[in-house]
């Protein structure tokens, strides 16, 4: 009985202790997490303090989110053929996607880069690579619409790309596969003699013409990321390159056998002065650059048949290597300009270069050798500090203008925190699961605003619900506003993001465009009024001039049309009221739909193949009386003399040819 | 009962950014000119002279409203059909929101002076 009593005054006391737990922890849980609820916490109808542009990776697209929100605003696309919109189907969009391989209707995005002025996001433009067919894309922050692309000549893998330069003088490209420069048929056992890199800058800071200013020859490795200088290292870009071994079958062992590889340093001012005093190759390649035009509402190609390439043997000083461990990713620059981080992924180590030593040992000619007309130089005389087991497979940094880097790490799925000028560690968090990318906001700028990182990760697996064999990646937020980092949100992104800009709300939002003025439409075949809506027969080509506005077609009955005939539908919304787009579709098209913005003009190319009576309908929800948005084509057989007749109500002899 | 009402619409009117005043001359032909083109462009695929279309026709609105109330109507239409009595029940009627077409408050005048001079040659 005793021994019971004592065992049960064990099980009371037992009891209240955890009572006691519960009721003296449970509160301050629960204040930490309406705590991290308030920081992501965006009341409905009020605006998020960031946008942030994620790449879509084999998706072609950039994402635009809300952060701390996480929210999806837009997918912008780019390097793609979007069926909901009709980009890259449409006559006036076909153009952007022309390559001198052809039509190409895909590739993979990986880095989004917003436009500078003095270091500083300035809101203007986006900029974002395509690797598989080497190509640049500016997009316009007005419209969140993709306005221009440039093509590389003389390239493949387009990694190393845009990160552009703080004035935007430049963005710029670098081959992750070297080739035959110029392209020819040759044994790939050749690599070494026959395969080259080459690092292109592009005139970036006038739309509409983007250019190739030069390129730069370099020897056969993977020209893998890229970073420009800013403040004192303004006129220099960074390049990391592995593969310094010249493999060219299974990297995965071959490529990993030198303990360092290099950061190429460019000086592209050394490199316009060559430029100017004529070292340089003008070599014969063919590549297209397409613009579009926001008046005339359509891109148009230029095919270019030259480009300037700079040998650095030619011109000394051009560039430099860094010797760097060990087969680096990522290589980015500190806030002050002065420190050049290379995410050694197989090093042990963070080495981080110091700018100013850099010149230093260049005056002092501290090499150790030259490969290739390139100056390698000491590492020891370049490097600032090594960060000591920061984690295992240290990819990218970037900095919140409070002395801190903070690097991922893809093996051990963390991000590392530490001081760049010392390499001290001062704190660590999981990523969940391998993470690539991170991002601070403003973090590649002089003035970061710290704030909130993202996690970009390659690996979801059980953080969201399951959905299949594929998965969208995830991606976590962090607040790092104090001295540790903590995890606030999670959200789930399209595509493969790689890599992530975020800008202030506030530097673009009062710029964006809510329409496109009726006035400036020059669209060769835009009707500014009704009274202009027609169609016109050219032989066997019929050009439908068409009005849209809530809630009708003008015309919306067109009978004449003839097995045989290729048909425009070129149509013109009429509205000028913010997101009010009235989309086309006709049955039996093989093209996508077209959806037309307030202001602008598209054009349906439809080739019918049978006789019969052709509905076609707005698709974009728009009125009350949006179902009765339709209309009727008569297709006839070849050669039938039913006579061309359109109309909008009743049928009017005027409308009649 | 009545004063309650105009005075309760009065406040309606008024809270719309109403444009008060608007003074009213001989017919300017060069504003009528600058409207009808205004007119052709923006607004004619809803509105017809004589013919109830997407929208009321245009001939004798300037009898059946006051000049402040169709200006109103062009440059605000959506914050007129929320509070404006007689805007209410024309979208009850025609169950279509008017849009705004981007157009400036001159653009607005210009044509409202194209109205009027439809108006005018009624009369002859």
């Amino acid at each position: 009985m005793k021994g019971g009593g004592s065992m049960r005054n064990f099980l009371i006391w037992v009891t209240i202790f955890i009572i006691s737990i519960f009721v003296g922890c449970a509160p301050r849980k629960e204040a930490a997490l309406s705590d991290i609820a308030q920081k992501i916490y965006v009341a409905p109808g009020s605006h998020d303090e960031f946008y942030v542009f994620f790449s879509g990776g084999f998706g072609g697209h950039v994402t635009v989110y809300g952060i701390p929100s996480g929210r999806v605003l837009k997918v912008i696309k780019v390097f793609q053929q979007d069926p909901e919109t009709g980009w890259g189907y449409s006559e006036e969009t076909r153009p952007m996607l022309m390559t001198s391989y052809g039509f190409i209707p895909w590739d993979d995005t990986h880095h989004p880069w917003l436009s500078q002025t003095n270091g500083e996001y300035d809101g203007r433009w986006l900029f974002i690579n395509a690797n598989n067919v080497p190509r640049i894309a500016r997009i316009d922050l007005r419209f969140f619409e993709t306005t221009e692309i440039i093509e590389i000549p003389n390239s493949a893998g387009n990694h190393s790309s845009p990160y552009g330069t703080e004035n935007t003088e430049y963005v710029v490209a670098g081959t992750r596969f070297s080739i035959p420069i110029p392209q020819r048929d040759v044994p790939i056992e050749s690599y070494k003699d026959n395969f080259k890199g080459t690092i292109s800058f592009i005139k970036a800071d006038e739309p509409g013409k983007m250019d190739i200013a030069f390129q730069i020859l370099m020897p056969g490795f993977n020209y893998d990321l890229a970073r420009c200088g800013r403040g004192p290292s303004h006129g220099w870009c960074f390049f990391t390159s592995y593969n310094s071994e010249q493999a060219y079958t299974l990297l995965e062992v071959n490529a990993s056998r030198n303990d360092k590889d290099y950061i190429a340093a460019i000086n592209w001012k050394k490199a316009e002065e060559c430029i100017a005093q004529g070292k340089y190759q003008e070599m014969p390649a063919t590549y297209y650059h397409n613009y579009y035009d926001e008046e005339k509402h359509m891109a148009v190609s230029e095919v270019k048949k030259s480009v300037k390439v700079i040998n650095p043997k030619d011109c000394p000083g051009v560039a430099y290597f860094l010797p760097t461990p060990k087969s680096p990713h990522g290589v980015d620059v500190s806030d002050d300009g002065e420190y050049i981080v290379g995410g050694g992924k197989l090093a042990t180590v963070i080495p981080i270069h110091s700018f100013s030593k850099m010149l230093k040992a260049i005056e002092q000619k501290a090499f150790e050798k030259d490969i290739d007309g390139i100056p390698v130089l000491k590492y020891d005389a370049v490097l600032n500090c090594e960060v000591e087991k920061p984690c295992l497979g240290p990819l990218h940094t970037e900095f919140d203008g409070k002395g801190y880097a903070y690097t991922s790490c893809f093996v051990s799925s963390e991000i590392v925190k530490y001081e760049y000028k010392t390499c001290k560690v001062v704190d660590r968090a999981p990523a969940y699961y391998s993470i690539g990318h991170l991002l601070v906001m403003g973090g590649d700028t002089r003035k970061p605003q710290g704030k909130y990182m993202i996690a970009m990760n390659k690996i979801t697996k059980d953080r969201q619900l399951p959905v299949g064999p594929e998965l969208l990646q995830s991606a976590q937020l962090y607040d790092i506003s104090g001295d540790k980092i903590r995890l606030i949100s999670e959200f789930y992104t399209l595509g493969e993001p790689h890599y992530a800009q975020g800008i202030l709300a506030s530097k673009i939002k009062e710029n964006i465009a809510k329409i496109y003025p009726l006035e400036k439409n020059k669209h060769p075949f835009a009707v500014k009024s009704e009274k202009e809506a027609r169609v016109e027969r050219k032989g066997n080509v019929v050009h439908v001039y068409m009005a849209s506005i809530r809630s009708h077609f003008t015309p919306d009955n067109i009978e004449g049309i003839r097995v045989g005939d290729t048909v425009y539908f070129h149509v013109t919304n009429l509205e000028q009221d913010w997101d009010i787009p009235h989309g086309f579709a006709v049955m039996g098209s093989e093209d996508a739909e077209i959806l037309v913005m307030p202001g602008q003009t598209r054009t349906l190319k439809w080739i019918p193949k049978s006789p019969g009576v052709y509905p076609f309908y707005c698709t974009d929800f728009c009125s009350a009386l949006h179902q009765e948005m339709q209309g009727y084509v008569r297709v006839s057989p070849s050669g039938s003399n039913i006579p061309l007749k359109y109309y909008t109500g009743l049928p009017s002899p005027q409308s009649q040819k | 009962m009545k004063i309650i009402f105009s005075i309760l619409i009065l406040l309606t009117i008024l809270s719309c950014k109403s444009n008060n005043e608007v003074k009213l001359g001989p017919i300017d032909k060069n504003l009528a000119k600058k409207g009808e083109e205004i007119f052709e462009m923006k607004c004619s695929v809803c509105h017809k002279i004589d013919e109830k279309y997407v929208g009321p026709p245009i001939r004798g609105v300037t009898k059946r409203r006051k000049p402040e109330w169709i200006m109103d109507m062009i440059l605000n239409p959506v914050e007129m059909t929320q509070k404006d009595p007689i805007a209410k029940q024309l979208l009850a009627e025609y169950l279509i929101q008017m849009t705004f077409q981007n157009v400036s408050k001159e653009d607005a005048r210009a044509l409202l002076e194209y109205f009027r001079s439809i108006d005018e040659e009624n009369k002859k």
